[in-house]
């Protein structure tokens, strides 16, 4: 296990426990029906997060990442921004690989506005993310919701980023 | 998810055309020491959100959330997001959490928003050694103020969807 799996764990479990003591402060009957509850979440979520976490697997081996740093090459403009934001919401992976193709194409070319409309639109739509976390746990009319109404905002970063010009 | 699970079976088939049997059963081993590694802590993820639904008061949270808490509750939610420790096990749970106790969906859509785009974990832990630091705090500054008007743009677009307030499920 590594270091900052180790810290992300003690931090989760730590505030489960001083959240749990605050439950119980109020009466044992509250703490052990929040518990029920909880368990009950989980195990209704279980089936979907494996469904999530072995299909992302397969979805991810179908789109190599190559396809997606085509897609983000030195193409300058308000097309690149649009391809850009396809690619970041298409990128298979954790977050190595969506900001490695972010660096990869800084490095190969792709303007600063194209790969911060990149690295935007990976952040708010990135698909595995969404399949295996978002929609488990949030009301589906909600992450549909907050999908749509996220639409403007890799736009919105780029021209930010185009009227500022370069770091 | 039978869409999901249908897309899931397409690209498993397009797996097995193209490797073979192996290339499927590589996957799954992987996927599956991911989803043990996983589990644990979307336990913790489960029960953080039925305790801060149990511990928050809710018409605390519903006024300064709610649909009535004008920026003031946008910018708390994006304040929240930027600041909540843990991964997507605990954004999401959390998340719907403050649902169930009064938040409306435009602070919502504030805090997840500002988890994904200013959370500092992510930021820190990735992009920081990945793109380098001029890049990530250029990109940060950039997507400051997108938390807030994602959620006034949830907020501005659901009150003119759902006029007579939340439609039944």
């Amino acid at each position: 296990m590594t270091l900052s799996a180790l810290i992300i764990d003690v931090t989760l479990w730590g505030s489960v426990a001083i959240l749990g003591f605050m439950a119980w402060r109020r009466g044992r009957v509250v703490l052990v029906s929040s518990v029920r509850e909880g368990s009950m979440d989980f195990i209704n979520i279980v089936p979907r997060i494996a469904l999530g976490v072995i299909g992302s697997g397969y979805i991810a081996a179908v789109i190599p990442p190559e396809v997606i740093t085509g897609w983000l090459g030195p193409d300058s403009g308000w097309f690149g921004v649009l391809t850009a934001v396809i690619a970041g919401a298409a990128t298979p992976g954790g977050p190595v690989v969506g900001f490695s193709i972010g660096a990869v194409a800084l490095k190969v070319g792709g303007g600063t506005p194209q790969v911060i409309a990149y690295v935007v639109a990976w952040a708010l739509f990135a698909f595995q993310r969404m399949i295996l976390w978002e929609i488990p746990f949030m009301p589906a009319k909600f992450v549909w919701f907050r999908a749509a109404v996220s639409v403007p905002f890799p736009f919105l970063a780029a021209a930010i980023a185009m009227v500022i010009g370069k770091p | 998810m039978i869409v999901i699970g249908a897309l899931v079976a397409v690209c498993a088939a397009i797996v097995w055309r193209r490797d073979g049997i192996d290339g499927v059963l590589n996957i799954l081993t992987h996927d599956l020491w991911l989803f043990g590694e996983i589990i644990p802590r979307v336990l913790a993820g489960c029960l953080l959100g039925t305790f801060i639904a149990e511990i928050l008061p809710h018409e605390k949270v519903s006024r300064s959330l709610g649909p009535e808490s004008g920026l003031k509750g946008l910018l708390i939610g994006t304040a929240f997001g930027a600041i909540l420790p843990g991964g997507p096990f605990t954004a999401y749970p959390v998340a719907a959490a403050l649902l169930t106790v009064g938040a409306d969906f435009g602070a919502t859509i504030a805090m997840v928003v500002s988890w994904t785009l200013i959370g500092y974990g992510r930021a820190v832990a990735w992009e920081l050694p990945i793109l380098g630091t001029e890049f990530t705090l250029w990109r940060a500054v950039i997507s400051l103020p997108i938390p807030v008007l994602a959620g006034w743009l949830g907020r501005f677009v659901y009150v003119r969807m759902y006029p007579k307030g939340e439609p039944s499920e």
